[in-house]
């Protein structure tokens, strides 16, 4: 069985292309993550999934229904938790899930049934008839979360589901979100630009990159497509006669060198500094500094783009400064202030 | 989806009604400025010569069913664009991610809008009583009550209608200065329409809230301008137009 089944989909506003022709498919019960930048279509890619637009051209399933054609079915089969709080602050928490309950269809045995449920799964049971608007960032985002799973959805969306949160309630929410996925054995589409975020959490990543998708595959795939580990050496001096020696080496994946030095691809960098400081030595290459880089999805989507997730935001934001029209990357960015400063609370 | 889903309306009407009753100084805020209108007019013009006025007709009993129609429009209005502060918070997407029809959505808000509404107008009309308003008769109360809620219902789907035009609260602020207050002028609440320059009586006759006034009026002191049953007739068409109208925007309305 198929969770999302997506074929050339495509969604613009005005002359903007948010998303453009992507196809993708997510199995059941799978933790599935949209990693990329802000800006890059995530937000609106899931607003069309989950039927609030109405993609441009091309078609989306969710558990079977079509986006389209079968709002109402695939509405009642999906659970979503915006990036942004969407919660009523003067209404306790179990008024809160009642209300959902409620626009569910859910009947009162049901409804009190399930919100215990929850309650009890998220660990608020205390604060369950508190007013929402005194719960931390970290509780409201638990409540959220079992919201999106009261009416027991096949599919649970999670649109950034850490911005803004610090670094300890992240980590506590990435439990959360792996303890709900196979405890309720709900299939999950989150989207971050967090690089962490997707390589623990998810069974599978979709590299996100200007509205399409550049590679899917599980994270260690992902590293593991890039040939090994990076080496970096900073080195003083002609580096011909290196590059030479590095030429006539089988286990070397890849090198590039620059003025800043050399950089070399090798499986297990760090058992293979060693030969490499002889081999520049040998050269006559005085080295100044080595480095070692494991590869993880930040690399990955470097050598896949051919920009780093950081330059490519600061491109759509400059993009969007100057076409009015934007709004898809707009609702994408505006977790971006919150994302700059949960970095600097990770730093 | 059905058309009409009468658990989500309920929902909706809950949430409205909680909140309110939750927030004590937006029941005195809502009822506050009515309040003062009607104590400063009532007083103030108190046996003043006001052109038009029904003969034997004290000027306080002539501005009650005003300020309880303005009490109404304000309120009911003010509900129906709190789909604005809905989507500040971002709760609007919740709602409309929910495989409820936006027709349920709109109807649950007038419901939830048009209670509050009415709790406002109720205690506008109880206070007014110490002040010295007399109700001509009990038993036409039922029928103040049917004015009420359908000055309510014309109102809260006016403001629906209103709030699918603007994509943030700030527009506020325009509305009350430019729509609510002329609303107000122009339905003979404080003074008989009368006395207006003839084209703006063409207006006042437009006004849904002319015939609000003038039938609370009819029923509550036993005075009105026209008859029950034209009041009466104007504001189910009014209702009946501002929900259509207001469901129609309602539905075209992006939820991102």
């Amino acid at each position: 069985m198929v969770a999302i089944q997506v074929d050339g989909l495509t969604k613009t506003f005005g002359d903007t292309t948010a998303v453009d022709g992507l196809s993708f498919r997510v199995e059941d019960g799978e933790l599935f993550g949209l990693l990329g930048p802000n800006g890059a279509g995530k937000s609106t890619l899931i607003n069309v999934l989950v039927t609030l637009l109405r993609p441009t051209s091309g078609s989306a399933t969710v558990d079977g229904h079509d986006v389209v054609a079968e709002t109402g079915a695939v509405r009642n089969s999906i659970g979503i938790v915006f990036q942004e709080p969407a919660l009523d602050e003067e209404l306790t928490g179990a008024e809160n899930l009642h209300f959902h309950a409620r626009l569910y269809g859910m009947d009162r045995a049901d409804r009190e049934r399930r919100v215990d449920e929850i309650f009890d799964l998220v660990g608020l049971s205390a604060e369950r008839d508190d007013r929402v608007g005194t719960y931390s960032g970290g509780m409201k985002r638990r409540l959220e979360i079992g919201r999106g799973l009261l009416h027991e959805p096949s599919v649970l969306f999670l649109d950034e589901p850490t911005v803004g949160l610090d670094a300890r309630t992240r980590r506590d929410t990435w439990e959360y979100i792996q303890r709900m996925n196979e405890e309720a054995g709900v299939s999950i589409v989150l989207t971050t630009h967090y690089i962490e975020e997707a390589e623990q959490l998810c069974d599978r990543v979709a590299v996100v990159d200007d509205g399409d998708i550049a590679a899917v595959d599980t994270p260690d795939a992902l590293k593991e497509s890039l040939g090994g580990d990076v080496v970096s050496l900073d080195v003083e001096g002609s580096t011909a006669d290196f590059r030479r020696r590095l030429d006539d080496c089988e286990w070397i994946t890849d090198y590039a060198s620059s003025d800043a030095g050399v950089r070399v691809t090798v499986e297990r960098g760090d058992a293979r500094v060693a030969d490499l400081v002889r081999l520049a030595d040998d050269a006559g290459v005085a080295i100044r500094s080595v480095d070692i880089h494991r590869p993880n999805l930040e690399t990955v989507f470097l050598s896949l783009t051919g920009a780093t997730m950081a330059e490519r935001e600061s491109e759509s934001a400059d993009e969007a400064g100057t076409a009015s029209d934007r709004r898809g990357a707009e609702s994408d960015r505006a977790g971006e202030r919150a994302h700059l400063a949960a970095t600097e609370d990770d730093a | 989806m059905n058309l009409v889903d009468p658990l989500s309306v309920y929902a909706l009407w809950l949430r409205d009604v909680k909140r309110f009753l939750r927030a004590p100084s937006r029941i005195i805020g809502s009822i506050a400025m009515p309040l003062l209108f009607l104590v400063f007019l009532g007083f103030g013009f108190s046996g003043a010569a006001i052109p038009g006025l029904p003969e034997g007709v004290d000027y306080l009993q002539y501005l009650v069913p005003g300020m309880v129609g303005f009490t109404m429009l304000f309120g009911a209005s003010f509900a129906g664009m709190s789909i604005l502060s809905d989507q500040d918070v971002g709760f609007l997407k919740e709602i409309l991610v929910a495989p409820v029809s936006r027709t349920s959505i709109v109807l649950g808000r007038i419901a939830g809008g048009s209670t509050t509404a009415l709790v406002q107008a109720g205690l506008i009309l109880v206070l007014s009583i110490p002040l010295g308003f007399e109700v001509d008769s009990l038993l036409s109360l039922p029928l103040a009550v049917v004015f009420l809620v359908l000055i309510a219902v014309t109102f809260v789907g006016f403001g629906v209608a209103l709030a699918s035009q603007f994509s943030d609260s700030e527009g506020f602020g325009l509305v009350v200065q430019f729509v609510i207050f002329p609303l107000f002028f122009l339905s003979g609440a404080i003074y008989p329409v009368g006395s207006l320059p003839e084209p703006v009586q063409l207006l006042a006759l437009a006004n849904p809230l002319t015939y609000g006034v003038d039938g609370l009026r009819a029923v509550l002191v036993g005075t009105s301008s026209y008859p029950v049953a034209v009041d009466l007739g104007a504001l189910v068409l009014s209702s009946v137009v501002m929900v259509g109208i207001g469901t129609y925007l309602f539905e075209r309305v992006e939820a991102v």
